[in-house]
């Protein structure tokens, strides 16, 4: 068994490995109850993870392998920190009010949050207990597990579509695509605010038919206040190196303006805000 | 005791009042009640401002040149041979038909004055640093005839004052200089004319005349006849300038050049540390006497004779306050006590000069920060720390309440209400140090001297909180009686042999006095003992037996001030109270109030050379986080997390001021740019609401600092908010500016 540890101190940006080495694999976590999970990190003061001042829970444990991951310490829950969803809590409260006066909130973020189900769900409803806006950044892969109490404890979702094209979807991250087009098209449904993320990595999602394929997708979704296009940077690199994994994006370069405002204007043209 | 009626007697000023309401500024010296009864508080936002003149750029152009030369050479050139005075020195000018203000310190632009009172070592340092001769006759007569401040307080320090000062935990007192962060009402120049202000203390002296002559009675006689000397002197001074300034200003450019006149008398009589100028810009307030043009030129002017004062100073004084420092501080915003922002179409010209001359870290301008100022007030002042991270913010809804509503900021965070208080500053000591003191029985972690009493050194090999804090709490008595010791006599000296006689003239006979102490180094010190706390630590003696090192050997890191973790956090906020409890129980020379600082200006490298490794993990000689910073790079989550850390210091142990810097570097945000100084101004409010006391703030990438270091050429004018005051960043030494850039960097707030 894991020992408990209070959340680490140390940024978002620094690397985490085998601080819980007892942990399970991130497709076999059993967290029914959800009183503690793996946490990688977290940080007080994001203007860009959702609206307002966002605290961002850093949660660990991912089935995708996106080739050009910044975070790939946050893979695996045995390199996360085990916590308990009170501590975070207890944490949390501690900026509750200056977040509820700067028009925040509590974003989790990861990681994909929906691997750790129960953790996340607790968090989330002790988050709204104090009032908060609360947000997830997900993949979508695992959105058919998100029930309806799960979803509604969550105001706002972040979601992460690489691809629209299911053959590029697998290559990037490994993964089926289809589980990211349902849960976005059940989000839709609920009319449940949703700004959809694209990462724009040079030579690995630009194909102008791959953005195309997303701009349509989205575009008649009513509940989709914006489409922000994520420029791929190098930040994560040294990570990657770290854990003796295999970059296949060493030499990519940072996607230049025009390549950027290239996409950003086909998802305008397919009828979308795109930022 | 004589009746005061002449205090209060109607006074013929002809026209010069005509127009502004009275009230019981007219029958007494009070320029508070003329400002509440006469100010127009400002709602609106910027875009009545208007752009330098082109007198004003021809000024500017003429100092060009001296900056230029003064970022190669250091000093330019110094008056060696006459101790400055009021009247030391010839009338000097920069661009005489081009200057609507004028007075400079000596008879030419950038030449230093001397101040051999507070210190002849001080000025024959500082001259052969300069690589200036030093002067025959001044040195004679301050060796045979005259003593100074410095050979006064020296006669009174004990040998234990003399080992703490020598082996740095205490350090920076002004024992060898003008002790400064005394603020003149600078105002009453302008508004009551000399000849008023004499009349008052004449009055003020008869009233105690029929006093039993007591020490203090003695004293205050003395004094009251030494302020009326110098109010002459002033007189004589601006005479000099072709001025006669007995009777109230009768127009704005009066105003203005009599309020800095005055302001220029103290600067000749005085080379205190931080010369502040106070609260001017809600009192020349002119809305409608003056086309904007005109009214905007006058604070040009007036800001570009406050961004060249200039003092000759030593190396050693220049490592503790680097970047030639005089805290000329001026005050903008702030409520009165009727609940009306006293922002006025002045403030927002005084705001405008960084953008007219360009940044600059004099004057130092300080907003005085209020939920209630206008919202589009706040809004100018975000935009201009972020062009010119030259803005400091200080809370007015925490000061208030203790200072009213006409106080101003001396040095960088000390709040003192103008012409009614002052203060006895007293730099600070270094907590760190005396932790280490505390584990090693009194014995210095570096020399290994014997330096606080000889107690009883931590014996085993991992230290005990509990233990270690009862020891500690020793050796805090021990300092904190040392250290008031030391600042009597130093006070005591002051005002015997370098009286600020000018100032002290621009104030009541009857003030407030403060004592100022200050503390560096907490938040090492609540890393530490949270690291005693909650991890296990072990210790590393040297052959002498004396901790050297630590060693955290516990699996859990331990929390860390900056984080928003009361585990911590109240360790911090403990200290501050526990050290101040500790002050209170001495004595003041003159029954001053004992207050505290937390603050370091730019000492928390020197600091952190001379202390040894400390229980936290950091290494010896590394600076530590200045002020009530936490320590670098360890409030990484965020502004926000460390914000609300600093916020939990007690003001009221701390009523000198809890100075904390802030840097930005811009980040990405989907906000537009109006969005993002809207979300900072909310920022600020709940920072300060929470009880947030200072936000020293930069707005600046890492690289750009990184490339000034390699090439200052490209940045004159950069400027960079250290603790509490501004610098020119070119102008730090490479140790210093390294420092500013491995202090964290948060982003977007």
């Amino acid at each position: 068994m894991s020992t408990v540890q209070p959340l680490e101190p140390g940024s978002r940006y620094d690397m985490r490995v085998g601080i819980s080495p007892d942990a399970p694999d991130e497709d076999k976590i059993k967290d029914e109850e959800g009183s503690f999970g793996y946490c990688h990190s977290y940080e007080t003061s994001s203007r860009y993870d959702g609206p307002g001042l966002r605290l961002v829970l850093f949660v660990s444990g991912c089935l995708l392998r996106c080739t050009y991951c910044h975070n790939p310490d946050t893979w695996h829950l045995k390199d996360g920190t085990y916590v308990s969803a009170d501590h975070v809590l207890r944490r949390l409260g501690d900026f509750a009010p200056a977040l509820r006066a700067l028009g925040g909130g509590l974003t989790i973020s990861g990681g994909e949050p929906m691997v750790q189900l129960a953790f996340t769900r607790r968090i989330f409803a002790g988050a709204k207990e104090m009032g908060l806006h609360t947000a997830i950044q997900t993949s979508g892969f695992l959105g058919d597990r998100a029930d309806e109490s799960y979803l509604a404890v969550i105001d706002h979702v972040l979601l992460d579509i690489k691809s629209s094209d299911p053959e590029t979807y697998r290559r990037v991250t490994g993964r089926d695509l289809a589980p990211t087009l349902r849960f976005a098209e059940r989000l839709a449904s609920l009319s449940k605010p949703v700004w959809v993320r694209f990462t724009l990595v040079p030579g690995e999602t630009d194909d102008p038919e791959n953005v195309d394929g997303i701009a349509r997708f989205v575009a008649p979704m009513k509940n989709v206040e914006w489409v922000e296009v994520q420029p791929f940077h190098q930040m994560g690199s040294f990570k990657w190196k770290a854990i003796n994994l295999e970059y296949k994006h060493l030499d990519t370069p940072a996607p230049s303006q025009d390549l950027v405002n290239r996409v950003i204007e086909q998802f305008r043209a397919a009828g979308c805000n795109a930022r | 005791m004589k009746a005061s009626a002449a205090l209060r007697k109607e006074v013929d000023t002809g026209d010069c009042w005509n127009g502004f309401r009275p009230g019981d500024w007219i029958t007494s010296i009070n320029v508070r009640d003329f400002i509440v009864r006469n100010v127009t508080s400002y709602q609106g936002n910027e875009d009545f401002l208007a752009g330098p003149s082109e007198r004003t750029k021809e000024v500017w152009a003429k100092l060009q040149p001296y900056f230029a030369d003064e970022r190669k050479k250091g000093v330019l050139a110094v008056d060696a041979a006459s101790p400055s005075t009021l009247l030391a020195h010839k009338p000097g000018y920069i661009d005489r038909d081009n200057e609507i203000i004028v007075g400079l310190q000596t008879d030419q632009p950038f030449k230093r004055a001397i101040f051999p009172f507070g210190g002849l070592r001080m000025v024959e340092a500082g001259l052969k640093a300069a690589g200036i001769a030093a002067d025959p006759a001044v040195h004679e007569t301050f060796t045979k005839y005259r003593k100074s401040h410095n050979d006064g307080v020296f006669d009174a320090y004990t040998p234990e004052i003399m080992s703490a000062r020598r082996s740095g935990i205490i350090t920076g007192l002004p024992d060898a200089y003008g002790r400064g962060r005394i603020i003149g009402d600078y105002r009453r120049v302008a508004l009551y004319g000399v000849d008023r202000l004499l009349e008052v203390k004449r009055e003020e002296r008869a009233q105690i005349d029929d006093m039993w002559p007591t020490d203090e009675i003695i004293r205050q006689r003395e004094e009251l006849s030494e302020q009326m000397r110098a109010l002459e002197d002033l007189a004589s001074m601006a005479k000099l300038y072709d001025h006669d300034i007995s009777k109230p200003a009768a127009n704005a450019q009066e105003a203005f050049q009599w309020t800095y006149f005055a302001y220029l008398g103290a600067i000749k009589e005085a080379n205190g540390a931080a010369m502040s100028i106070g609260r001017i810009s809600s009192f020349l307030d002119i809305d409608g006497l003056l086309d904007e043009a005109r009214a905007q030129e006058l604070w040009d002017q007036l800001v570009q004779k406050l961004r060249i004062v200039r003092f000759l100073r030593t190396p050693d004084y220049d490592a503790l306050f680097s970047g030639d420092p005089y805290w000329a501080t001026e005050c903008v915003g702030g409520m009165d006590l009727d609940g009306r922002a006293l922002v006025t179409k002045s403030s927002y010209r005084m705001l405008h000069t960084l953008y007219n001359l360009g940044p600059a870290p004099e004057p130092n301008i300080t907003v005085l920060w209020s939920n209630h100022l206008p919202a589009p007030f706040k809004r100018y002042c975000v935009k201009v720390s972020k062009d010119t991270s030259s803005l400091q913010y200080e809370n007015d809804d925490l000061m208030r309440p203790f200072w009213g509503d006409d106080y101003a900021i001396a040095c960088c965070v000390s709040a003192m209400r103008l012409g009614k208080q002052m203060q006895f500053f007293g730099a600070r000591v270094n907590l760190a140090k005396a932790l280490l003191y505390a584990l090693n029985g009194g014995r210095d972690e570096v020399s290994g001297d014997q330096i606080a009493p000889q107690t009883l050194p931590v014996s085993g090999e991992f230290l005990d909180f509990e233990e270690v804090m009862a020891k500690f709490d020793t050796t805090m008595e021990w300092l904190a009686r040392t250290y008031v010791h030391a600042m009597n006599c130093i006070h005591y000296m002051h005002d015997k042999y370098f009286y600020e006689r000018l100032e002290m003239a621009l104030h009541d006979r009857d003030i407030l006095r403060t004592m100022a102490f200050g503390i560096a180094g907490l938040s090492v010190v609540a890393d530490s003992l949270s690291a005693m706390k909650y991890g296990k630590i072990r210790v590393m003696r040297d052959q002498t037996g004396l901790i050297v090192d630590y060693q955290n050997v516990g699996n859990t890191s331990t929390p860390q001030f900056g984080n928003n973790d009361d585990r911590v956090d109240l360790i911090a906020a403990g200290l501050v109270t526990s050290f101040m409890e500790k002050i209170r129980k001495h004595p003041t020379y003159r029954n001053a109030i004992h207050t505290q600082s937390v603050l370091t200006i730019t000492s928390n490298v020197v600091y952190g050379k001379a202390t040894g490794n400390t229980p936290d993990g950091r290494r010896k000689g590394e600076p530590f986080g200045p002020g009530a910073n936490p320590m670098h790079g360890r409030d990484n989550h965020g502004w926000l997390a460390s914000c609300l850390s600093v916020a939990k210091l007690p003001y009221k142990d701390s009523l000198d001021g809890i100075s904390y810097t802030v840097s930005i570097a811009p980040q990405k945000a989907h906000l537009s740019e109006a969005q993002l100084v809207d979300e900072a101004v909310k920022a600020f409010d709940a920072y300060f609401e929470r009880g947030g006391f200072h936000m020293n703030l930069n707005v600046i990438e890492k690289e750009t600092l990184e490339d000034a270091m390699k090439n200052p050429d490209k940045y004159p004018q950069l400027t960079i908010r250290v603790s509490g005051y501004a610098v020119n960043f070119v102008r730090l030494t490479p140790e210093q500016q390294r420092d500013v850039i491995s202090r964290t960097f948060h982003g977007q707030i």
